[in-house]
């Protein structure tokens, strides 16, 4: 796309501005890296504090901070190889001591399990804000995290799992990690297999995959938003059609149903992003506007966002709008144009010419109009 | 002789050289060897990296084979060697390998399926940049066009794909440290293919990729339970000499994969064979049939004067729900006489979803 020839507008420069502050203040704070698994026994407390052993024969100073109450047999010499800085006990439960690591300065600090509350009368509620409070002093922080614990997830995994989980980590805290990286194992490894349970085995089998499914997903999605922060920083206007984005053009004789079925059944097969857009015309006829506002109730009453655009060639106006979004799929009606009016070439027309870099799908009317 | 169990394919997908995948591989048949199982190595590439080196320590290895090719002797995996000695597993690296011309088979992974036939499980290796229908957006992220590709079937058919993930930084701190290449091979690579939003898009890539895996595997768990019939999406690839025409194939075989679809391809001539063309048109028209065929895409020859008119009437005899076409030409598109197919078809066919699949860009 013709990024290179675009001129920065004030807002390139206001956002320059900000990323260049935001560099600044985030100097001082310690990095985080989290391993995100889809379950315990998948090796992520392994894979951290392999990390930890690799670094600390690279020469890092690291300590760690909290560690699973029983860890797996294959990471206990990992374990004991690293400096320990024990939980602080407050009556029958513990809390990670945030006070002795900083006190400590160490330049790794591993804390494994995020989703931890912490008992009444400790410095934070939860254990991922003891992290913060790490990250803040300057540490860099290597934790773990089961996906199951994700607050915004807990709909999805309590249907998953049938099980109500009360301890959890805003979505937000593992986005705003610098680098996530998933422990991915299928399932039936991290199993012990019996032959008597087979049923059981299978349904177990399921629940996670569907649990993989979930954090293979997640973890694209933190990835697409760290790629599209990469691009904006370095005032990048390339998109990498790595998540497939549906675009919904609605007018006033789209078959919308069948658009909007189709198109949420291709945004839920490829994990990918929906949007509903239209472009606002002057002088459009008072049946065009009713036709206009029944595709809209469908697309509202589908759940979808839809982008109301502005601009005097609709056409340009989408794929402008499509360009910018990254879009790689725009869903569109078949055009009305008949007699004269064709031989100037209709809006999906120029939407096929000029629709590089995405699939243009062209859609049936309806019937009926 | 009782019925061959086929045996069970496993790949290890990463998204870049360096992220793990043959470490994570040996680790494996490492775990294995431990439990009594009977696992050699087919085929490993150490590229020099000590760690991976070190894992194959105490693992058996079925020597290569020597292949003399014009002026060189080249070494490639030794699939009947490996057949006689028939282990209960086979670790072989670098699923997407082009065998040297003399080869027994031309793709490593037309050995895999020897050894699958025979019996014998497989742990492998491969990168997404690999997977054929993901050609035109490898290109579009990495500027690269990669040439040794694996048709997605065969890794669908795989029992299990597991993403070998890596951050993109912690690779390339390994990179910078010469773990992945010599010093020399490293500078290239970083200043190419291994630039931090090329590695952050394939790795989105991968996850997604993966994620589709399992479900896909899940899927095909529920459709031998369900008896309940889903609606039904079919496919329909227009096929031309047009060298697009290898995309939208592509494109048209990924979109039909993830939505559970039938996939068909189909050129249309006046002879209803290719005979009536000239060499170069026929030429390419083969190969772009050859291509989808590769890709276990039904292809048809249809005969017909009228490009547009017989593939639709193909289209709507077989039920097609979609049809995917190249991008017309502008200075052919002509919006008074309509003669370019592409414009005709979508006139013809109201009916149906018209897919136009256009030039994936790219910003260097």
């Amino acid at each position: 796309m013709a990024s290179e020839t675009r001129r920065k507008t004030p807002e390139d420069y206001l956002r320059e501005c900000q990323a260049e502050e935001e560099a600044i203040a985030a100097k001082d704070k310690g990095r985080l890296k989290i391993f995100l698994g889809y379950a315990s026994g998948v090796g992520k407390s392994f894979r951290m504090l392999d990390e930890a052993r690799r670094r600390r024969e690279r020469g890092q100073d690291v300590v760690v901070g909290a560690i699973q109450p029983q860890v797996p047999p294959e990471v206990a010499p990992l374990v004991q190889k690293l400096e320990v800085i024990p939980l602080k006990a407050l009556g029958d439960e513990a809390a990670v001591d945030v006070d002795a690591i900083i006190l400590r300065r160490p330049a790794v600090c591993i804390i494994d399990g995020l989703a931890y509350d912490n008992p009444p009368g400790s410095r934070n509620a939860t254990r991922w804000q003891d992290v913060k409070d790490l990250l803040e002093a300057g540490i860099q922080v290597i934790a773990s995290i089961n996906i199951q614990y994700v607050c915004e997830l807990h709909g999805e995994v309590e249907a998953i799992t049938g099980k109500h989980v009360d301890q959890t980590v805003p979505l937000s805290f593992l986005h705003s990690a610098d680098e996530i990286e998933i422990v991915d194992a299928p399932p039936e490894e991290s199993l012990e297999r019996s032959p008597d349970e087979l049923v059981q085995i299978k349904k177990r089998q399921e629940r996670l995959s569907k649990l993989r499914e979930l954090a293979l997903v997640v973890t694209a999605d933190i990835v697409d938003h760290q790629l599209n922060d990469y691009l904006e920083r370095h005032g990048l206007r390339q998109h990498f059609g790595a998540q497939e984005r549906i675009l919904v053009c609605i007018t006033p004789r789209a078959n919308m149903t069948e658009m909007m079925n189709t198109a949420q059944i291709a945004a839920k097969k490829f994990h990918g992003e929906l949007i509903v857009a239209y472009v606002k015309q002057e002088n459009i006829s008072p049946s065009d506007q009713s036709a206009l506002d029944a595709r809209l109730a469908i697309a509202n009453a589908a759940g979808a966002h839809v982008e109301i655009l502005e601009g005097a060639d609709p056409a340009e106006t989408l794929l402008d709008f499509a360009r910018t979004r990254g879009i790689t799929q725009l869903f569109v009606g078949h055009s009305q144009r008949t007699g004269l009016a064709r031989l100037k070439g209709s809006p999906l027309d120029k939407l096929i010419w000029e629709g590089c870099g995405m699939d243009i799908c062209v859609f049936p009317q309806t019937e009926n109009d | 002789m009782t019925d061959q169990r086929r045996g069970r394919l496993k790949i290890f997908m990463g998204y870049a050289a360096g992220v793990g995948k043959t470490y994570k591989m040996l680790e494996e048949a490492q775990d294995l060897k431990a439990s009594q199982v009977n696992v050699v190595i087919g085929y490993f590439e150490p590229h020099g990296r000590a760690e991976t080196i070190a894992k194959t320590e105490g693992l058996e290895i079925i020597p290569r084979k020597k292949i003399q090719y014009r002026d060189s002797v080249f070494e490639e995996m030794d699939t009947e060697a490996i057949l006689g000695r028939h282990p209960r597993v086979c670790v072989v690296d670098e699923f997407p390998h082009t065998n040297v011309p003399g080869s027994e088979r031309s793709k490593r992974w037309e050995d895999v399926e020897i050894l699958l036939a025979a019996g014998i499980d497989v742990l492998t290796t491969m990168n997404i940049q690999h997977l054929e229908s993901l050609n035109d957006q490898i290109w579009q992220i990495s500027g690269i066009r990669v040439r040794e590709t694996v048709p997605d079937w065969v890794v669908e058919e795989a029992d299990e794909v597991v993403m070998v993930d890596l951050t993109p930084r912690a690779l390339l701190n390994r990179l910078q440290r010469g773990v992945v290449y010599e010093r020399a091979k490293a500078e290239k690579a970083l200043q190419n293919f291994f630039r931090e939003q090329t590695l952050v898009a394939l790795r989105e890539l991968a996850l997604r990729q993966a994620a589709h895996e399992v479900e896909h595997r899940m899927a095909d768990d529920d459709t031998r339970r369900s008896t309940v019939p889903r609606k039904h999406h079919k496919v329909l690839a227009l096929v031309t000499a047009n060298p697009k025409t290898a995309m939208v194939i592509r494109r048209a075989k990924r979109v039909s994969d993830f939505l559970g679809a039938e996939c068909f391809a189909a050129t249309v001539q006046p002879t209803g064979d290719l005979t009536g063309l000239g060499s170069e048109d026929r030429e390419a028209i083969e190969k772009h049939l050859n291509f989808a065929r590769n890709l276990h895409i039904e292809t048809r020859i249809l005969e017909g004067d009228d490009v547009a008119s017989t593939l639709v009437d193909f289209g709507r005899r077989n039920q097609v729900t979609q049809i995917f076409l190249t991008r017309p030409n502008r200075k052919m598109w002509s919006p008074a006489l309509s003669r370019d197919p592409v414009q005709k078809i979508i006139g013809l066919a109201k009916d149906m979803l018209i897919v136009i699949v256009s030039d994936r860009e790219r910003v260097t």
